[in-house]
């Protein structure tokens, strides 16, 4: 499986989600520059976490922007898989791949914690290494991941199963505080219509090494993996 | 030709920034203030003669990039 990495200035998770993807695939994914023009054919392209251009204007906001978009919207609209992961998901709704913005998080305080997330639906290439309803363990460093879009988006979007995740507490249960950044409906990820581009706030690339105690994130690059190849 | 863009949050759109300093001049002893919404402004330089061609470009830059249509609202000033 080939995989491309976007980078953009101020991009800062590029190395944590290469090292996720090389040890899930055995290949070293690319790395590709934002003011690229093009994009080598590959089954993968991944938006990672940052600040991407000092997160000015909005968060994302430039970045969608950026030279290379225009190919990578491309490639989405032709069946590629595209993730974005943090800032990479507030890319993806800047530039319309998404439904929805992220605001500010509730607290106004930027959250670097480990958080539980849900496992809405596992029918999709990038949740198919985990159950439905499964609870899972992941870092997440976000100042802005306050998920929000109008009602009408988001019956839509629960209705679809296009929720890929949703925080929650270490039982599985939803409530209030479990849902760190007061996300509507406690939305940590969503998908596009047809499944093949998701965006999530909580990085499972950092939970994917031995050696930092917690594997939980391994499940959903091995799950990747397989279903691309 | 001078553009001002105000940008804001829709009306509903939580605004934690703007609560947060609806809190601090309460702290301060600023009262009765009621809700406070805090936008962005932005102001352009532009080649253009024409106020409402002017005004056309600006929406489209509003449109494409300056604000965010999900969350912001806009208001576009021309002098």
């Amino acid at each position: 499986m080939k995989a491309a990495v976007v980078i953009f200035p101020g991009s800062n998770r590029e190395r944590d989600v290469c090292l996720a993807l090389k040890r899930a695939s055995a290949h070293e994914p690319l790395r590709v520059w934002h003011g690229d023009a093009e994009l080598p054919a590959v089954d993968l392209i991944v938006l990672p976490g940052g600040f991407a251009y000092g997160d000015y204007l909005r968060c994302g906001a430039m970045a969608a922007h950026s030279p290379i978009m225009r190919e990578v919207k491309a490639r989405a609209a032709a069946g590629v898989p595209v993730l974005g992961i943090c800032n990479g998901f507030q890319v993806l709704t800047e530039a319309g791949m998404l439904p929805g913005a992220l605001l500010p998080n509730r607290s106004l305080k930027f959250i670097c914690r480990d958080v539980h997330l849900r496992v809405e639906n596992s029918q999709t290439i990038f949740t198919s290494g985990y159950e439905a309803g499964q609870t899972i363990r992941v870092p997440t460093a976000h100042g802005e991941g306050n998920y929000t879009a109008d009602p009408e988006t988001l019956d839509r979007l629960e209705g679809e199963g296009r929720v890929a995740f949703r925080y929650c507490r270490a039982d599985g249960a939803l409530d209030d505080e479990a849902n760190v950044n007061g996300s509507a409906r406690a939305i940590a990820g969503v998908f596009n219509e047809s499944r093949t581009v998701l965006g999530l706030m909580p990085h499972p690339e950092n939970a994917t090494d031995p050696l930092l105690g917690n594997t939980d994130g391994q499940g959903f690059f091995s799950g990747l993996v397989a279903a691309l190849q | 030709m001078k553009a001002r863009v105000h940008i804001f949050l829709k009306p509903g759109v939580l605004d934690p920034q703007g609560k947060a300093i609806g809190n601090a001049l309460a702290s301060l002893g600023f009262s009765g203030v009621g809700e406070v919404r805090q936008g962005k402004l932005v102001e352009l330089d532009l080649a253009e003669s024409d106020a409402a061609r002017a005004r056309e470009r600006v929406e489209a830059m509003c449109r494409q990039l300056l604000a965010n249509p999900v969350i912001e609202d806009y208001a576009i000033e021309i002098a």
